[in-house]
């Protein structure tokens, strides 16, 4: 259950920066570009451990203090933000430009435009990377262990401890694990295929 | 007298330090078709662009109906003139009907219905009453093109704008796009069209334009344009399309 919490509010987190953070960098001006781009690069090259380690560990140096699942949410929030902002960029800008100038053709205005001729494609075009950085955040909501937030593979090992039976009880989670990854991809095949339109097809990438 | 619709002075554009447009100056009265012609990369594309303020020119002014189009004032501006591409661009999301409605419905803040009943009958005018809930992807380039042409009438514009409708349409369909146009010439609407199409030309220009460089060469009625040009560029320009095209095409 709280690997479910923290996959969704670390996803939610996502995105909601990262829908910012790609429009500033698809229509934004020079600064707004750099800084945004700096931000992706950071987030996206620092190792997940080691950001929740920083921000639960380091930043009480300096009087910041949260807890141990708002850290995680945070960290898997904030990384996967840099991710997210790229499919939704790489989203935008598959939206060709012929498809702007003919919305500003016929009198719509730029927000027009991209309300309802760019986003609406856009979106679609994210949907099968988007599926790929869900199921990627479900996993990665395991290393909440190491902050010791009680999600599935905490659970696992506590019931080892009392078990003595490691194989059978880590099985168990890596399916558990499964299942939530296969109905996710399920749902969002699902998602797709409702809005499906003739010359949209997308190959749905599996993780 | 016969009103003037758009009127275009001394327009300008460079790209860096290549002047595209340099210094082009026209205008069309109510009903006339113009034809432009002349080699690639001369700024006819950057002219019609211009004209509606998807390209900014850098001096010269356009005028649509006496009153000037400036950026502040083109979303407004361009509802008045129809736009029409070389490659189309459709909304690729949206079926036929839906491409000539949206504009209505999301622009001119009509009603649904009303939109929806504009839009057929514009589709059916181009001959695609048949194909109203199709996607452009499951559309041939000469019916997109159709589409594309019903998508700009549909908002009832002063001024239709070309923008070589033809060039990118398998020769055996450019036929259909061709006769939509020439009806439409030939119904009254005032028209710009960039073309290599010269039967096209010959058989509802006005007047035939031509352009090299960035700058008007020459301009006079077909008669005149396609059996004595005054200019030597425009007569070897000709030759050249024929010798492409073949007589038979053009006649």
């Amino acid at each position: 259950m709280v690997t479910i919490e923290l996959t969704i509010l670390g996803l939610g987190l996502g995105f909601v920066i990262a829908i910012p953070i790609s429009f500033a960098q698809v229509y934004g001006g020079r600064v707004a570009r750099f800084v945004c781009s700096l931000y992706e690069k950071t987030f996206r090259s620092i190792p997940l451990l080691v950001l929740l380690m920083l921000i639960f560990y380091g930043l009480p140096e300096i009087g910041i203090r949260f807890a141990p699942f708002v850290s995680c949410v945070l960290g898997l929030g904030i990384r996967s933000s840099a991710y997210q902002s790229q499919i939704f960029r790489g989203a935008i800008l598959s939206v060709s430009r012929g498809q702007t100038l003919a919305a500003l053709s016929v009198g719509m205005t730029p927000f027009e435009s991209f309300r309802y001729i760019v986003f609406p494609q856009a979106l679609r075009f994210s949907i099968a990377p988007w599926t790929n950085e869900f199921t990627v955040v479900l996993k990665d909501s395991s290393m909440a262990y190491a902050l010791g937030v009680v999600e599935l593979l905490r659970q696992g090992s506590y019931i080892i401890s009392r078990t003595y039976e490691p194989m059978a009880i880590f099985l168990t989670c890596a399916a558990i694990y499964l299942v939530m990854t296969l109905s996710t991809n399920k749902l969002m095949g699902y998602i797709e295929k409702k809005t499906q339109i003739p010359g949209f097809e997308t190959k749905e990438v599996s993780h | 007298m016969t009103k003037v619709v758009l009127k275009v002075e001394d327009l300008k554009k460079s790209y860096g330090r290549n002047e595209i447009l340099k210094g082009v100056s026209l205008e069309i009265k109510k009903g006339e078709t113009k034809v432009i012609i002349g080699p690639s990369g001369t700024g006819k594309s950057t002219l019609l662009a211009c004209i509606n303020r998807l390209v900014e020119p850098d001096h010269g002014r356009v005028l649509l109906e006496g009153e000037e189009i400036t950026s502040r004032n083109a979303c407004k501006m361009r509802q008045k003139i129809g736009y029409v591409f070389q490659d189309f661009n459709l909304f690729n999301h949206l079926t036929a009907l839906d491409n000539v409605r949206i504009g209505l419905i999301k622009v001119q803040k009509l009603p649904k219905e009303e939109a929806t009943r504009i839009a057929i009958e514009q589709l059916s005018k181009v001959g695609l009453s048949q194909k109203v809930n199709l996607y452009p992807s499951q559309l041939s380039g000469g019916q997109k093109q159709r589409v594309a042409i019903a998508r700009a009438l549909a908002m009832r514009p002063k001024l239709m704008l070309f923008d070589e409708p033809t060039s990118a349409l398998d020769p055996e369909l450019i036929g259909e796009v061709l006769s939509v146009m020439i009806d439409l010439a030939k119904s009254g609407m005032t028209m710009l069209v960039v073309t290599h199409e010269l039967g096209f030309a010959r058989t509802v220009a006005d007047e035939i334009i031509f352009m090299e460089n960035g700058i008007i060469v020459e301009q006079g009625p077909p008669a005149l344009i396609f059996t004595n040009p005054q200019k030597d560029r425009t007569k070897q320009f000709l030759r050249k399309l024929t010798e492409l095209y073949g007589e038979e095409k053009n006649k």
